[in-house]
């Protein structure tokens, strides 16, 4: 069975382009807005949506995205209101990939095997959980995978050529390069470095591969679009978010059109990288 | 060393980290080869002569090993049952037990040729304790501590920074404990080639809390053969608080297999167990869940979403529990209680008034339910609590809760 991912980077790839991956904290400023904010994705120019189970303690990741998840769950957010989000968005786009992101606690404390009926119910595509490494694959992975979802890893610049196969087993829809070693929102990356490295992991697989952490606007995101199968940019949407806010963190009349202002400013970026380079 | 026996339980965990369904490795793949390269070492280590020789030289003249085993004997009259006798590790060098394993996970590090050195604190006893021995290696320190914790506890900030320490006060969460190793994590996560992540309390992904139980297990190991010397034969209880569950499993787990020692641990019930935000007592009011590298009983909300806890003391502030006690919980081997802040505070009152001895906030819980426990026993009883820090840290906290004394 194909699924939206995998047809989406197909897609992509036939046009000659990476595929642009968006990520926000689900119900962040608050839950209609975060709504309102994920439909206006696609038309933007994202082509994959990431969106954010808010978590109290996620341990990799830096200031802004915290942030938003605190804020989220301050208006209430829960994983059960995040798969309602998905159900709202899918009810209005059926083709774009929704990836869930974030980490494994609430999943465990909601039950694995009801959480994905009701992910797979919705029309979640694909999940990211940062602290289930494949060591770990019974908990999360291998009934995810038989529930019909993407199982998306994530590969660091730690994972040497020894480890590479264990992480790209049952890894599904694509492979998440991070490309530092730090949390999101933090360095710049050094970019031949990571191209090196994403020719390293090709060797070893036939899926996509997405860069993400350190991508903060059009510029960054053509650096890594010239060689990658897709550019994933999270923080920097947060931190336009976040500056859009009133003083009490509410979302303002400017809130949408700056976040998406950006989504479409490197979305040019990664259309406009690999014509650049020939 | 003993070949594992079956029935045991004293062989955990499996190769996978797990103690029954507790444990495990759940962190991010940056750190995941990281693990795997110390769990390695530690192998090595654990079965190399010359590191155990090492280690026991500093026991003994550096952290001034063995701690004593001292007779009670006012408070033991005064509660007129069981013989009451103290593990003195408030005594070592640093002021708790803490160092038994900083020193372990120092002399790690250096074998692995590590040069950069974190920590979380809560109490500040961990953070002292890593200060010290990075001081005396010539490593590079970094603590974390939350913000609050760095407020509540002065002495102990002071005392790091004079030992050449970075304090890193944590902004983010409840500014506590948690939130301090959340923000260590993510130091280690970003400093991946050059730093080693001391943890203070056995818990994690494995291997440190196996790791953490078998530096602490000194304590339990010294009792044994004290209490021998003293009494002719085994203890009848054994009682020790617990945040994550350091001093309580080193204490323990020698003893796991000895099925006539009566084994309590004692978790910080803070304002009373009925209101769910006001303690810290993750196995009477947690359920399993997964945080900070392993999956143990944890207070949270429905949502899983993690909750604050609640405690007077710093070091027993914190939402989960090492795993191996989240496992000996569940197997009835060791029963858990709890003690509240106010009887905390009688309890030290009590020890300094019977004995001359000012423990730490975090063994005051462990004394509270010694004067619960020990009238209901009789006197042939020989009942050890740990008391596992002194509470030269705690006298402004203290002195603002008794109304400035």
């Amino acid at each position: 069975m194909t699924t939206r991912i995998e047809t989406r980077f197909a897609k992509c790839h036939a046009e000659g382009r990476a595929a642009l991956v968006t990520f926000l904290m689900a119900g962040d400023p608050d839950p209609a807005t975060s709504l309102e904010l994920i439909k206006s994705l696609p038309k933007a120019g994202a082509d994959v949506i990431e969106i954010g189970m808010p978590f109290t303690d996620p341990m990799a990741d830096g200031p802004s995205i915290q942030a938003a998840g605190l804020r989220a769950l301050a208006t209430g957010m829960s994983l059960a209101k995040t798969l309602d989000l998905v159900r709202a968005f899918r009810a209005h786009d059926n083709e774009t990939p929704i990836v869930l992101m974030g980490y494994f606690n609430p999943i465990y404390v909601r039950g694995v095997d009801k959480f994905l009926a009701e992910a797979k119910e919705v029309g979640v595509d694909g999940l990211i959980v940062v602290d289930l490494p494949p060591e770990e694959d019974d908990e999360l992975c291998l009934p995810a995978l038989k529930a019909g979802l993407n199982f998306i890893r994530l590969a660091t610049p730690t994972t040497d050529d020894n480890r590479l196969p264990k992480v790209l087993t049952n890894t599904s829809g694509f492979l998440y390069y991070v490309s530092i070693t730090g949390i999101t929102g933090a360095a710049t990356p050094d970019y031949s470095k990571v191209a090196g490295a994403v020719a390293r992991i090709k060797k070893q697989t036939q899926l996509p591969i997405a860069v993400g952490f350190g991508v903060k606007n059009a510029q960054t995101a053509a650096a890594i679009a010239a060689y990658a199968d897709g550019v994933v940019v999270g923080s920097a949407l947060i931190d336009t978010l976040k500056n859009s806010l009133d003083d009490k963190n509410a979302a303002t009349g400017k809130t949408i059109a700056a976040v998406t202002a950006l989504v479409s400013e490197i979305a040019a970026g990664v259309r406009q990288a690999r014509k650049a380079a020939e | 060393m003993s070949t594992p026996l079956q029935n045991s339980f004293r062989t955990g965990p499996d190769e996978r980290g797990h103690f029954g369904l507790f444990g495990g490795r759940f962190v991010a793949e940056t750190l995941m080869p990281l693990i795997l390269e110390l769990e390695k070492a530690y192998e090595h280590a654990k079965v190399d002569p010359a590191f155990h020789d090492e280690l026991a030289y500093l026991a003994k003249h550096y952290v001034g090993r063995p701690s004593p085993l001292y007779f009670a004997e006012r408070l033991t009259e005064k509660l007129g049952g069981a013989k009451i006798y103290f593990k003195r590790d408030e005594l070592n060098h640093t002021g708790a037990h803490k160092i038994n394993n900083v020193l372990g996970q120092i002399l790690l590090a250096r074998r692995m040729g590590k040069k950069r050195i974190i920590a979380e604190t809560g109490a500040g006893q961990h953070g002292v304790a890593t200060a010290t021995a990075c001081a005396k290696y010539g490593l590079e320190c970094v603590v974390y501590m939350g913000a609050v914790d760095v407020e509540r506890q002065k002495p102990n900030v002071f005392r790091m920074k004079m030992l050449g320490a970075k304090i890193v006060p944590v902004q983010s969460g409840a500014r506590t404990l948690k939130d301090a190793m959340n923000e260590a994590l993510r130091d280690w996560v970003t400093n991946v080639a050059d730093t080693f992540y001391c943890i203070g309390t056995a818990a994690g992904p494995h291997p440190y809390p196996a790791m953490v139980r078998d530096f602490q297990s000194i304590i339990g190991t010294e009792v044994r053969w004290q209490m021998d010397e003293m009494e002719g034969r085994l203890p009848d209880s054994l009682v020790a608080c617990i945040g994550g569950g350091s001093n309580a499993i080193g204490l323990f787990h020698p003893f796991l297999d000895d099925k006539s020692v009566e084994l309590y641990g004692v978790e910080a019930a803070g304002h009373g167990l009925a209101y769910p935000e006001g303690h810290a007592a993750s196995l009477a009011g947690g359920k399993p869940g997964v945080l900070h590298g392993n999956r143990t009983y944890l207070l949270m909300n429905d949502d899983g979403q993690i909750i604050e806890g609640h405690s007077i003391s710093a070091g027993l502030d914190y939402p989960g529990i090492g795993p191996e006690h989240a496992w000996l919980r569940d197997i009835g081997r060791v029963t858990y209680s709890s003690a509240t802040d106010k009887e905390a505070l009688d309890a030290l009152q009590l020890c300094c008034q019977m004995e001359g001895i000012i423990p730490a906030l975090e063994p005051s819980h462990a004394l509270a339910f010694v004067s619960k426990l020990a009238p209901k026993k009789p006197k042939d009883h020989l009942m050890v609590v740990n008391v596992c820090g002194r509470g030269d840290k705690d006298i402004f906290t203290v002195a603002e809760h008794l109304g400035g004394m």
